[in-house]
């Protein structure tokens, strides 16, 4: 039996660049920062008081009534969807509830839903909890809104591996399909955690930059002088369509979702392995699982977080994985980190690279570390022609997800 | 406070809430049937309804306030 093809025909987000994929992608080539002061009065007592905040708040797109029930990752994942949705065209196309998935995951989940009603229960006691509160902090909460809106039926995932989500959520939606479970699978990542405790528990654990006088220098991932990465927020979603599927409905076609490999480091719970080896195996079975021949991977939009050991453990399992040729970029260097939305976003960059020859810069990289032996696409963007290219994804508890895109 | 009074304030929960059209809002309404309020937002309504009204009401009373007149008339009793 020859395997299912799988292509993406709808991109949606709303991030810190812009609140749509276009302004995303502009802001992208044009190397802005997202990254800001933060200047709510809770930040003030932080060791970081930066962060990469939405470029369009919530309430300018859905109405009042409607975000009351929604934390804010769940509404950030159904404004991402909703674009997505509409971007593919499926919403006329008579296309079967039965056969339609979601796989949406969240790193940290409704965490804002539950630090605010913990301020309700504790000033005015349980009864003015709010009902909602439940639907709204649970993990699988924006993966059930997404399924909700567009109605759904053939499963509802909340797939949740940290900063792998994203990219793990989306290996799920191309399994679904390959596996005859759906035709169309609407796959991504959300996250809105800026608050300060999360804040505080990732700057206890040293892994945030403290750059707080230049907000927008801060994400620096293979520089030198980086020190950590910047929290960003924000949501993609990719519509995931059996090939025959799309091409029978005349649908355009962005990229395929050639391949996927998912591994685990069985090392330690935050640590990369040291060498790199899950990291390694990913890259291995994405390109292996793509069909694909390592010399075709012309482009890779990193991890890259700006962490000091994180950015050059991902450079050497590159290295061992696919050799010194590859073009990289990390795109967290405008857009913060992510978290569990990071490997949604950085797929929707990979697959416009394929589709407009152009890798977006990795801003900031004024003095690239020693241990740097690969081509960026540092401060500038790179024209190249991209017919397949490479996302990685790495997350606390040792997670590693490769995705591997081609030209349709 | 007249019956007029408490409909024109649960009027204002109901659209803060659930985004309910206050002139929609009259005593023959039902909650659910006529005015779209789910069983999560009815939680809001009630509590909200006890603050601004000074009332209890306690949670096996709150399937008897079918109407929004049952809820008038309920915590007209009470206040």
């Amino acid at each position: 039996m020859s395997r299912i093809d799988v292509v993406v025909t709808g991109l949606g987000a709303t991030t810190p660049l812009g609140g749509d994929v276009a302004s995303t992608w502009d802001a992208m080539l044009a190397g802005r920062s997202g990254v800001g002061p933060l200047t709510q009065e809770w930040a003030g007592q932080l060791p970081v008081r930066i962060a990469a905040q939405l470029a369009v708040e919530p309430t300018e797109v859905l109405d009042r009534v409607k975000l009351r029930r929604l934390d804010r990752s769940e509404a950030i994942a159904l404004i991402a969807a909703q674009q997505a949705w509409a971007d593919s065209g499926l919403a006329d196309s008579g296309l079967d509830p039965e056969r339609l998935g979601a796989s949406v995951g969240s790193g940290i989940g409704g965490a804002l839903t539950l630090l605010a009603q913990d301020d309700i229960l504790e000033a005015s006691g349980p009864r003015r909890v709010s009902p909602h509160t439940i639907p709204m902090l649970m993990p699988n909460g924006p993966a059930a809104w997404v399924g909700l809106e567009l109605g759904a039926q053939a499963g509802v995932h909340s797939v949740a591996s940290a900063c792998a989500t994203g990219a793990e959520a989306i290996a799920l939606g191309l399994d679904m399909i390959r596996s005859g479970r759906a035709d169309v699978v609407v796959a991504g990542g959300t996250e809105a955690v800026i608050h300060p405790l999360p804040i505080a528990g990732f700057s206890s654990m040293r892994a945030m930059s403290t750059r707080n006088d230049e907000p927008e220098q801060a994400s620096r991932p293979w520089d030198k002088s980086r020190d950590g990465f910047v929290l960003g927020e924000g949501a993609g979603i990719l519509v995931l369509e059996r090939a025959d599927h799309a091409a029978a409905r005349g649908a355009h076609v962005y990229a395929r979702l050639a391949g996927a490999g998912i591994t685990s480091d069985g090392y330690d719970i935050v640590q990369p392995h040291p060498e790199g080896a899950g990291a390694i195996r990913a890259i291995a079975k994405a390109i292996a699982d793509a069909d694909v021949a390592k010399a075709d991977i012309v482009h890779v939009n990193a991890h890259a977080t700006s962490t000091p050991v994180g950015d050059l453990a991902e450079i050497k399992a590159l290295h061992r994985a696919l050799g010194d040729h590859p073009v990289l970029t990390a795109t967290k260097s405008m857009t913060g980190h992510l978290l569990g939305a990071a490997g949604a976003l950085e797929s929707i960059a990979t697959i416009l690279t394929i589709r407009d020859g152009v890798i977006p810069p990795t801003i900031n990289l004024d003095d690239p570390d020693d241990g740097l032996d690969m081509d960026v696409a540092a401060n500038k963007v790179r024209h190249l022609d991209v017919p397949a290219a490479l996302n990685n994804s790495f997350g606390f508890g040792g997670h590693n997800v490769a995705l591997v895109f081609t030209r349709p | 406070m007249t019956r007029d009074e408490i409909t024109s304030g649960l009027a204002e929960i109901l659209e803060e809430v659930a985004g309910v059209n206050p002139d929609d809002v009259a005593e023959g309404k039902s909650f659910t049937d006529d005015l779209d309020v789910d069983s999560l937002s009815m939680v809001e309504v009630v509590v909200a309804a006890e603050e601004k009204f000074g009332v209890k009401i306690p949670d096996n009373e709150v399937q008897n306030l079918k109407t929004v007149g049952d809820a008038v008339s309920f915590i007209e009793a009470q206040s």
